[in-house]
């Protein structure tokens, strides 16, 4: 059991890192400079200004005409995009972690806080399970692996919290717990979840497209 | 769990497709794919392809989706997963049966209207996914008859409609006489070099909408407009290579049309009130042949209208009184932002503007375009029954008393006028010339 936590711990969390920066680099870089040879129309027509107006009608909650039609859908992914982000990040038993190992700190939430916005990743995961499980268009576009994605983001959700509240076998669930959250980080530059880092890019290109070339707006 | 992609639905045979496919082999699609995939496909298809998380936020865009009853084959993205999602996950080793269907869902069951990629977060351009498909069936010559005979007739005339030369300056001619019993110092200006604008038309215009060449011809000479008509190959600016995935032939198309506005060293070309000539002059042709932008400005027949009749060059004597609705073309609209220009001409001519909804931007297109009515018979009960939501748009705005729908350009004409029939809604269709040449002041 140590073993394995400190193997978890320890080495895990280092290549988790190391696949989750170095997987975006070498994602974005590759993707750059394939359409550097193959899609020269992206850099022609890629415009600051454009792409940075349909960025940002998008990323604030009922900025564009979907999202206003769906509000339900837009309230749930919103919180769970920022909760899904800033939970782990200002989580205090991070900071401590972080701190402990190398003297740098920053802001955190309270235990409570962070508790809430764990039960409402978890909740959305449900939210998403059941469109993708009754919804008729979206459960045809389902495959195997969109239910694997969800379940990657959800688990270490799902064992933080157990962990935390220290409920029966608690102690496996923060080895658990770990180890999903390493996996989730390692798998992001390479599935779906890389949406992460390409969406200010394909969002930005079509925004400039719509927004030097059309004249329209794309939101 | 998740359905599969290949559920039976039946499907339409065409002759184009049917004998194309014919001598088709595993072996050969996979070697034009591979091919494909390593010359063409690069950061955009690789990206939309691999950010597209099956969320279903773009299926409410689609007005085939949203008219077949939600049938989720139909929303964009479930196209994409039946078509192009599966050949770069295969890499190419697809059957000749999915090419078939690949071909009939990209080429007739997609406008490339582009509404979706106002409904995705990402921005995925599903348009050009199914023309990367579209591209794909044509390397292997699997497309549709009738837009391929149209496309023949491209490659062989440089027109659209297998109109001869001296077919094209006689149909001038004729248009200008019959134009004089009306105004006789009325000329249509063949071959003026130096003119300020070159007059351009799709190949339909002279084959049997010859009508649209007289109001034009009235518009400019009251107007009183320094324009002419080129009499060689390179006046007909329409183009279904652009959608039959034919890029070299849309890109000699082009370069035609350029070239002939460039000997005759015109200012700009002013094109009539067609979509997706647009599309192809200002979008892609253009691209096709390395130009960020089109050589030579291109103006639709919408701004050209609006600059007339802003300056006062074109005076109303009696605005046109049934109530009028607007359909916003997509390639104009999506694609070049000329709503609030078309407004402005509609309101300057009109008594009565009567709004769609949805409108602008937001417009639902008229199931013709994207080269869906020229894919022809075959196709059209499909293509008429996909756009109810149209159907039910137009009635609504004749609840609120709209009686003329206005329609600038030629396909979503073909298209709304087939819907008006077939959903009995007693409605006159109009190009905006058909009303600026009823109400405008003409010479004594």
């Amino acid at each position: 059991m140590h073993d394995i936590y400190n193997f978890v711990s320890g080495p895990l969390v280092w290549i988790a890192f190391i696949l989750f920066i170095g997987g975006s680099l070498y994602q974005l870089i590759s993707r750059a400079m394939l359409a550097s040879k193959k899609d020269q129309a992206v850099y022609s027509y890629m415009s600051p200004f454009f792409a940075l107006r349909s960025i940002f009608h998008w990323i604030i909650p009922f900025g564009s005409v979907n999202s206003r039609s769906k509000p339900v859908f837009t309230i749930a992914t919103f919180i769970f995009h920022l909760c899904l982000i800033l939970a782990p990040v200002f989580l205090f038993a991070h900071v401590a972690l972080i701190n402990e190992t190398w003297g740098i700190s920053w802001w955190f939430i309270s235990d409570s806080g962070a508790d809430i916005m764990t039960v409402l990743v978890i909740l959305v995961c449900l939210f998403f399970l059941g469109r993708r499980l009754f919804l008729r268009d979206v459960k045809y576009l389902t495959s195997v692996s969109d239910y694997v994605i969800l379940g990657l983001v959800a688990a270490p959700f799902i064992t933080g919290f157990w962990a935390y509240h220290q409920l029966p076998g608690y102690p496996v669930m923060m080895i658990a717990h770990m180890l999903a959250g390493e996996i989730l980080l390692a798998a992001i530059p390479f599935t779906k979840l890389s949406h992460m880092l390409f969406f200010p890019f394909t969002r930005g290109y079509i925004g400039s497209e719509f927004g030097a070339v059309r004249h329209a707006r794309d939101w | 769990m998740a359905e599969p992609a290949s559920i039976e639905k039946s499907r339409i045979i065409d002759q184009g497709i049917e004998k194309g496919a014919e001598g088709l082999t595993p072996e050969r699609i996979e070697k034009v794919i591979t091919g494909m995939l390593k010359s063409e496909g690069g950061a955009r298809l690789k990206t939309y392809v691999e950010t597209c998380v099956h969320c279903g936020l773009c299926s409410d865009a689609c007005h085939f989706y949203l008219s077949f009853d939600k049938d989720p084959r139909y929303s964009p993205a479930g196209k994409v997963k039946q078509t192009i999602a599966q050949v770069v996950q295969k890499k190419g080793r697809v059957s000749v049966d999915f090419i078939k269907q690949a071909a009939e869902i990209s080429y007739t069951e997609c406008n490339l209207c582009r509404r979706c990629a106002m409904y995705c977060p990402f921005g995925i351009d599903v348009a050009y996914m199914m023309l990367f498909m579209r591209r794909i069936c044509h390397l292997l010559g699997v497309t549709p008859q009738y837009i391929q005979d149209t496309a023949h007739s491209h490659s062989a005339t440089f027109n659209q409609m297998w109109i001869k030369e001296d077919e094209w300056i006689d149909t001038l001619q004729w248009q200008e006489e019959e134009a004089q019993d009306e105004i006789p110092t009325l000329r249509i200006p063949l071959e003026k070099e130096g003119a300020d604008i070159m007059y351009s038309v799709i190949g339909p215009e002279p084959k049997f909408r010859a009508q649209l060449i007289y109001q034009a011809a009235v518009i400019m000479n009251v107007a009183g407009i320094n324009w002419t008509m080129p009499a060689t190959p390179g006046w007909d600016n329409s183009d279904m290579c652009m959608y039959t995935g034919d890029t070299e032939m849309m890109a000699r198309l082009k370069r035609s049309h350029f070239e002939t506005a460039m000997r005759l060293k015109v200012k700009r070309i002013v094109m009539g009130e067609c979509g997706h000539a647009f599309r192809s002059v200002y979008d892609m042709g253009n691209r096709a042949l390395g130009w960020k932008m089109p050589p030579i400005p291109v103006v639709h027949a919408i701004e050209f209208y609006y600059e007339l009749l802003k300056a006062g060059k074109i005076k109303v004597t009696k605005k046109y009184e049934p109530p009028v609705t607007l359909h916003d073309p997509c390639n104009i609209v999506r694609g070049r932002g000329l709503h609030d220009m078309y407004r402005y001409v509609a309101h300057a001519l009109c008594e009565n503007v009567v709004e769609m909804y949805p409108n602008r931007e937001h417009n639902y297109c008229c199931s013709a375009g994207g080269g869906v009515i020229n894919c022809g018979p075959p196709f059209k009960n499909k293509r008429v029954d996909g756009n109810r939501v149209k159907a039910k748009q137009i009635f609504d705005a004749k609840t609120r008393g709209a009686k003329t729908v206005i329609a600038p350009c030629h396909n979503c004409h073909g298209g709304l006028e087939d819907i008006i029939l077939q959903n009995e809604l007693g409605m006159e269709l109009k190009f905006l010339a058909d009303i600026i040449y009823e109400v405008m002041e003409k010479p004594e």
